[in-house]
C-alpha cells in the first residue's frame, strides 16, 4: 500500500519519552487509586492533598513530554492578514444610516425611543430601592445612649466602676440593647485623674478617671480594641486606644482626640456616672456620631 | 473513525475549515506568555472547587449554637454561614481540602493576572489592534479582587466581619450617596441583615464568576482575532506569526501547563494552612484582631488606608470627603484610571497609530518602562506600608516610623525608580548598538527554533515608538 502524503512533519519519538509518558500515566493512575481508600477511611487533609496533587503532577509531567517529544516537533509560520478593510467592506455603515432615509421626523423619532427606551429600564431599576431604607439616613445618627442606662459587661453584668483599675480597658455594652448595633458598644478605660486632660464643657464626665469611648473606629468602622498604656518609666508614648484595622490612635485623657492614623474626628465619648449602688450609667449623649464617617456626619 | 467524526460534524455545520484553522492555530513560545494561560486555568479550578463548596455551604446570618467537631468553638453563637464553613473544614471528608485549594487558587489567580498585566504593559503588547484585549483584561483583574474579597468575606469569621466593616465604611465615605448606597447594599447600618449575606452570596457564585466567565470569552476570542504578539525573532516579523500550532504540539504542552497548575495548587490546598477560619472565631462587631491583613491581592488597599494622614475637607460643619475615601476608593481608581488611559495616552504622546503585532522588550521603549516602574513602584511602596504592623512584630522597627517613612517614600522613590529605569534600558539599548564595546561582547539570542542569533544592529530610537515601522 502506498503511503498517504503526509501533512505533518515525520518524527519519531524516542523510546525513553514513550515509556516516561507510560510510567506518568500509570502512576497518576495509581496515586489517584490511593486517593479513593485514603477518602474512605480517614480522609486526612494532607494525604488527599497529597495524593491529588502528585496525580495531577505526573499527568501534566505525562502532557509535557507528549507535546515535546512524542508529537511531531514544527514551527509554523503563518503571514497575518491585515485586520483592515476597504471602505467597501466598512459599508456595514451606510447600510445603518441608509435605513431611516425615508423617515420625515427621524430626529423626533429617536429622542422619542431614547426616552422610551430609558424610561422603561429606569422602571425596572426602580425594584431596587426595596433592596434597603437607602433614604432613612437619620437612622445612622441612631444612639443606643440615654441619660441612665447602665453599661454591661460581656456576660450581661452591670459593670462597677471600682471593678476597672487603672490602665485597664474593658469593653462594654449598653443594656438592653442589640450588641450588634455599631452604637451599643462601648471601650471603658480609667486613668489616674491627673492626667486627664479633657475639654472644658466634659468636665464631669470622667469619675474616678473612667472614661467611655465608643468601640468603633470613625475611620473605617472596626473596633477598636487596643489600649496603650505604659507601665515603667519612661512612660512615652503616652496611653492611647488602637484600631488594630488602620492603627487609628486615639488619646483617652484628650477626649479621644486623634493623636496618629488616618481618622479624622476623635473617638465619640460617652460622659458616665456613678450610681449609688457603684455602677456605671451613661450621663448623658455621646459627644459625636458613632461610627465610620459620611458626608452627613458632623464634626463633633 | 476520526475522518467519520469530522465529516459526521462538517455535513451538519460546514465548519470543517474554521475547525482546520483552530486546529493549526499558532502559539509564539515564551514563557512570559504563559502567564495568562495560568490565571486562565486557575479560573477553571475555581469554578469547579466553587461549585463543590456551594453544596455545603449556607449564606445566612442566622443566629445558631456551634455543636461541630472543633472542640474550642463548641456552645459558642454564630452565624449559620460561619458554622457551614466550620463543617467544611472539620465535618465533611476532603471539606478542608476543597476550601483551602479554592483559596489558594484565588490568590494565585490573582498573582497570575497581576503579572500578566504587567508584562502586558512593559512588552507593550496593549498597542494597536489589541487595546480592547487589554481593556477587558484590566476589568477582570479588578473583577477578580472583588469576587476574591466576597468569597473571604462570605465566611462570616472575624477576620472577614472586619473586611466587610471597611468595605462599608469605605463606601459610606463617597461624597454625597455614600451612605445611601450602603444603606441600599447592606439593608440597613452595618452589620446589616441576612439579606445581605444572600446578596454577597450571590454576587459571589454567580453574578460576578459570570461576569468574568463572560470578559474571558471576549479576551480570547479578541486574541484569536489578532493573532498573538510575538518577539522579533530570525522569523518573527511584524507581518508573520511563529511559532508552534495548536494541534498538535502546543495542546498537549498547555494541557501540561494546566494540569501543573492542578498539583501546585491541590498541593497547597492539602499541604499549606490558609486562611484557618476557626481559630479567628465569629464576627462580632464590637471585636476585632491585632494584626489583620486581607488576602494579598487587596494588600495595596489597606496600604493607602493606613497611609493617609487623617485628612477630612469640610464644608462648614458637615464632613464632605471621609477618610477613608482617599485609601479605599480615590487611589483604587486612580491606579485603575492609569491602566485603562495608558494605551490612549501612549498613543497620543508618540503619536503612533500603527499596528503593533511585534513586542518591545522593555529596553525598547525607555520612556515607557520609566513612566511603569515609576507608577507600579509607587503602588508596590504602598503595598508595602500595608503591612508595616507585621514588619514591626519581626523587626521591632516602631510602626509609626515606619509609616512616616512611608509618606515620603511614595513621593520620592517612584521617581528614583523611574530615572534608573530609564538609564538603564538606554544603556543596554547603546550596549546593544556597540556590541564589542560591552563588558559581555556581543549579544547571543536562542530562537524559538533552536538556533541562536546575534542581535546587535543599532536601534536609534528611544521613545516609545516601535522597531519596525
Amino acid at each position: 500500500m502506498r503511503e498517504a502524503p503526509r501533512l505533518l512533519p515525520r518524527w519519531r519519538a524516542s523510546r525513553w519519552a514513550e515509556l516516561a509518558v507510560l510510567w506518568a500515566l500509570l502512576l497518576a493512575a495509581a496515586a489517584a487509586a490511593a486517593f479513593i481508600p485514603v477518602y474512605a477511611l480517614g480522609a486526612d487533609t494532607q494525604w488527599l492533598g497529597l495524593l491529588l496533587g502528585v496525580a495531577f503532577a505526573l499527568l501534566a509531567l505525562g502532557s509535557i513530554v507528549t507535546g515535546k517529544a512524542l508529537v511531531p516537533q514544527e514551527q509554523r509560520e503563518e503571514e497575518r492578514r491585515s485586520l483592515d478593510h476597504d471602505r467597501d467592506d466598512l459599508d456595514i455603515a451606510v447600510y445603518v444610516q441608509e435605513a431611516d432615509k425615508g423617515i420625515t421626523r427621524g430626529r423626533l423619532l429617536k429622542s422619542a425611543a431614547g426616552v422610551a427606551g430609558l424610561t422603561v429600564v429606569g422602571a425596572l431599576l426602580v425594584p431596587l430601592a426595596s433592596c434597603g431604607p437607602f433614604l432613612d439616613v437619620e437612622q445612622l445618627r441612631r444612639m443606643a445612649w440615654r441619660r441612665g442606662r447602665r453599661l454591661v459587661d460581656d456576660a450581661g453584668r452591670p459593670l462597677r466602676a471600682d471593678e476597672i483599675a487603672v490602665g485597664a480597658m474593658v469593653p462594654a455594652f449598653a443594656e438592653g440593647v442589640d450588641r450588634k448595633r455599631l452604637d451599643a458598644s462601648l471601650i471603658v478605660v480609667r486613668l489616674h485623674e491627673g492626667d486627664l486632660r479633657l475639654p472644658q464643657q466634659r468636665e464631669g464626665w470622667a469619675p474616678h478617671g473612667v472614661l467611655a469611648f465608643s468601640k468603633i473606629c470613625t475611620h473605617a468602622g472596626c473596633a477598636v480594641s487596643m489600649f496603650r498604656y505604659p507601665l515603667f518609666s519612661p512612660k512615652v508614648p503616652k496611653p492611647a486606644l488602637v484600631c488594630p484595622c488602620h492603627y487609628s490612635t486615639f488619646d483617652p485623657a484628650r477626649g479621644g482626640k486623634v493623636i496618629f492614623g488616618p481618622a479624622g474626628r476623635p473617638l465619640p465619648q460617652l460622659p458616665v456616672a456613678v450610681d449609688e449602688r457603684g455602677e456605671l450609667r451613661a450621663a448623658g449623649r455621646m459627644s459625636g456620631p458613632v461610627g465610620p464617617s459620611w458626608w452627613g456626619v458632623q464634626e463633633g | 473513525m476520526i475522518y467519520r467524526v469530522v465529516r459526521y460534524v462538517d455535513t451538519r455545520t460546514g465548519q470543517a475549515p474554521v475547525l482546520k484553522k483552530l486546529l493549526r492555530y499558532v502559539f509564539p513560545d515564551h514563557w512570559s506568555f504563559l502567564l495568562g494561560e495560568i490565571a486562565l486555568y486557575c479560573f477553571v479550578i475555581l469554578v469547579g472547587t466553587g461549585i463543590y463548596l456551594t453544596f455545603f455551604f449556607d449564606p445566612s446570618t442566622q443566629q445558631t449554637i456551634y455543636h461541630g467537631a472543633y472542640e474550642p468553638l463548641r456552645g459558642r453563637e454564630m452565624s449559620e454561614a460561619y458554622r457551614s464553613v466550620l463543617d467544611i473544614s472539620y465535618r465533611y471528608k476532603a471539606g478542608l481540602l476543597i476550601r483551602q485549594t479554592h483559596h489558594w487558587a484565588a490568590d494565585i489567580f490573582l498573582v497570575a493576572i497581576t503579572l500578566h498585566v504587567l508584562r502586558v504593559f512593559f512588552t507593550g503588547a496593549f498597542r494597536k489592534p489589541r487595546e480592547l484585549t487589554y481593556y477587558v483584561g484590566v476589568l477582570m483583574l479588578a473583577l477578580a479582587m472583588l469576587e476574591g474579597f466576597a468569597g473571604y468575606s462570605l465566611g462570616d469569621d472575624l477576620l472577614s466581619g472586619m473586611g466587610l466593616a471597611i468595605a462599608y465604611s469605605v463606601l459610606m465615605s463617597l461624597p454625597f450617596l455614600g451612605a445611601n448606597l450602603a444603606l441600599l447594599i447592606w439593608h440597613g447600618p452595618f452589620p446589616g441583615t441576612t439579606e445581605f449575606f444572600s446578596r454577597l452570596y450571590i454576587a459571589h457564585v454567580l453574578l460576578v464568576p459570570i461576569a468574568i466567565a463572560v470578559l474571558l470569552s471576549i479576551h480570547l476570542v479578541t486574541i484569536v482575532f489578532t493573532h498573538h504578539t510575538q518577539f522579533r525573532g530570525p522569523r518573527a516579523r511584524e507581518e508573520n506569526v511563529v511559532g508552534t500550532p495548536l494541534w498538535p504540539g502546543y495542546l498537549f504542552r498547555s494541557l501540561g501547563l494546566g494540569l501543573s497548575v492542578a498539583a501546585v495548587l491541590f498541593l497547597l490546598g492539602g499541604l499549606v494552612q490558609i486562611n484557618p477560619v476557626w481559630e479567628w472565631g465569629p464576627f462580632e462587631p464590637s471585636q476585632s484582631t491585632n494584626g489583620a491583613q486581607p488576602d494579598w491581592y487587596l494588600g495595596w488597599l489597606i496600604g493607602a488606608l493606613r497611609l493617609m494622614p487623617g485628612w477630612e475637607p469640610h464644608i462648614g460643619h458637615y464632613t464632605l470627603i471621609p477618610n477613608a475615601f482617599w485609601g479605599g476608593a480615590f487611589f483604587p481608581t486612580v491606579v485603575f484610571g492609569f491602566l485603562f488611559v495608558w494605551p490612549t495616552l501612549e498613543r497620543r504622546i508618540t503619536g503612533d497609530h500603527g499596528y503593533h503585532h511585534l513586542l518591545d522588550r522593555p529596553r525598547d521603549a525607555p520612556w515607557r518602562t520609566a513612566v511603569g516602574v515609576g507608577f507600579f513602584t509607587w503602588v508596590g511602596m504602598i503595598f508595602f506600608a500595608g503591612s508595616s504592623d507585621r514588619v514591626f512584630v519581626q523587626t521591632n522597627i516602631d510602626y509609626e516610623s515606619q509609616i512616616h517613612v512611608y509618606q515620603a517614600l511614595v513621593f520620592v522613590l517612584p521617581f528614583v525608580a523611574a530615572f534608573v529605569a530609564k538609564r538603564v534600558c538606554e544603556q543596554l539599548l547603546r550596549s546593544e548598538a556597540h556590541p564589542l564595546r560591552g563588558p559581555g561582547g556581543g549579544r547571543v539570542r536562542r530562537t524559538p527554533g533552536g538556533g541562536f542569533e546575534a542581535v546587535g544592529e543599532p536601534r536609534g530610537q528611544s521613545s516609545g515608538r516601535t522597531l519596525s515601522e
